[in-house]
């Protein structure tokens, strides 16, 4: 009974993978004629993005003196103070930018982006379009799954700008490290391969938390309960999705 | 559409309907609730398949046809959905526009001149700035209604057209419904249980119940019959064919089960 019960879970998780993908590429492939129109996909962009930079900047700020805060109380036991531009600026490229970002943006513009979908599926909106003759895909889909992938790397950058002035702002102002030594000793020991990861990596969140958001939105239920479970489906799946790609990806930048 | 059958999750909607709608004309499409009048019009609309049976639209037979071929037709169809199911981020002018710019190429200052007429006609071109969550019931069914004219289909698809109106809204759908079949070669297809409504406009209507066509006529040889089913539908009728109390086990039975 336990058996049958596993093999369904299994069948049931890889029926939904197989869903997901399909919907991926169909996405992909409208998106091409998506980018055809700018105004559409800059006012996504807007919605995903500028909409978000509030809580990104908020929450910039506070990690990243927390972690100057942190790395400070570390490294003084090793009398390596000095360090802590080095360790403020890898900490948050490469790790807490690309994965905290992703579960704000998560959490703000991915929950907005399927809550309003599913509103239009729950409204009959993309079936009138269906009638019309207009593709929701491209229409609807596609342009705020691409306007999710722009936003999130910009947002991670400005989240790493933000937090390094917040762990400096702790470090230096606060806790007397002296300026020079922690921008210099940043610009030493951080190279373009660390930018680049932390990039790739708020890219690859991008797509993964956009793709799930849309999905759930344009796959919920039309009624109420329906689309507040997708809500709650899209934090859940992407914020594990993020954790278990950071993972992944950090094993294959090492 | 004929013999078509449609089941969904096991449970049949429609075990053989035949339907035949006729050009230029206003057919309805009646029926009790849940006797799957909607789900006619997504078999028409090629939204939904049939399981059996065959489904024509323009003569084209809908298995048949691709993605885009359903696409071509469907630009000959304008429908109204029962609650306008207006593109809420758009005002209304852009809600009318929609389809224009998504299947033309016209200049703006034409799609402008042609939003308006068509607002014009439903009697809101003053709302043209207003956005859907601005608008009364009646005002977004207006709107819907102009959306769904603006590119001169060959049919019109009317989807509970007449459902939570005032009476002076409901009047001004019915006159637009009739005025808008006056355009030559229009067809019009109104889903509805407002008996009394569809009679003062319709030519031609269908009677669905229990997954079949029950009745066929003009609408007063619709009242004229002497089947229970369309007389208890026609009078409205609480208990009939379509029984009052819905499946249960024995009522004495059940409630000295419930002492217990």
């Amino acid at each position: 009974m336990n058996q049958r019960g596993g093999d369904g879970f299994i069948l049931e998780g890889v029926r939904r993978l197989g869903a997901v993908t399909i919907f991926l590429v169909r996405l992909l492939l409208e998106c091409v004629p998506a980018l055809g129109r700018p105004r559409l996909l800059v006012h996504q962009i807007y919605n995903a993005g500028a909409r978000s930079l509030i809580i990104i900047m908020l929450s910039g700020l506070f990690v990243g003196m927390v972690l100057g805060l942190q790395a400070f109380n570390l490294l003084q036991r090793f009398g390596s103070e000095e360090a802590l531009g080095t360790a403020a600026a890898l900490g948050l490229l490469k790790e807490l930018s690309p994965v905290i970002t992703a579960l704000l943006f998560a959490g703000r513009a991915g929950t907005a982006l399927t809550s309003e979908i599913g509103l239009m599926r729950a409204t009959d909106q993309l079936t009138a379009m269906e009638v019309m003759a207009v593709d929701p895909l491209r229409h609807v889909a596609a342009p705020r799954f691409l306007g999710g992938v722009v936003a999130m790397p910009l947002l991670a950058v400005i989240f790493s700008v933000i937090g390094l002035y917040g762990a400096q702002l702790v470090g230096v102002q606060l806790m007397g490290v002296d300026k020079g030594v922690f921008w210099s000793q940043m610009q030493g020991s951080v190279g373009l391969h660390d930018v680049t990861e932390g990039v790739v990596k708020s890219l690859v969140f991008g797509v993964a938390c956009s793709l799930i958001a849309v999905h759930e939105g344009y796959h919920a239920e039309p009624t109420a309960e329906g689309v507040g479970l997708a809500t709650t489906r899209t934090v859940v799946a992407s914020s594990v999705i993020t954790l278990l790609l950071d993972y992944v990806l950090t094993a294959a930048f090492l | 559409m004929r013999g078509v059958h449609y089941a969904v999750g096991g449970r049949p909607i429609f075990a053989g309907v035949d339907v035949q709608v006729r050009r230029g004309r206003i057919t309805a499409i009646m029926g009790p609730s849940g006797t799957g009048k909607t789900t006619l019009l997504k078999l028409i609309t090629a939204q939904i398949a049939a399981d059996r049976g065959e489904v024509r639209v323009f003569g084209e037979d809908l298995a048949a046809l691709s993605r885009g071929g359903i696409y071509a037709l469907r630009k000959r169809m304008g429908m109204l959905f029962q609650n306008g199911a207006l593109l809420t981020d758009m005002d209304v002018f852009e809600n009318v526009a929609f389809p224009v710019r998504e299947h033309t190429d016209l200049p703006e200052a034409l799609i402008h001149k042609l939003v308006l007429t068509k607002l014009q006609a439903v009697g809101l071109r003053g709302a043209a700035g207003l956005m859907p969550g601005e608008l009364s019931g009646g005002m977004a069914r207006r709107v819907a209604l102009a959306r769904a004219i603006v590119l001169d289909p060959e049919v019109l698809i009317y989807d509970e057209p007449f459902v939570g109106l005032d009476p002076i809204s409901l009047g001004v759908i019915l006159r637009l419904i009739k005025h808008m079949n006056e355009a030559p070669g229009i067809t019009s297809i109104v889903v509805s249980h407002d008996v009394r409504e569809l009679a003062t406009i319709a030519d031609h209507s269908y009677l669905l119940s229990g997954g079949r066509v029950a009745a066929a006529g003009p609408p007063a040889q619709l009242r004229a019959s002497d089947s229970a089913a369309v007389q208890q539908f026609m009078t409205g009728s609480a208990d009939g064919p379509v029984a009052f109390h819905y499946p249960a086990p024995d009522y004495a039975a059940q409630l000295f089960t419930a002492d217990e």
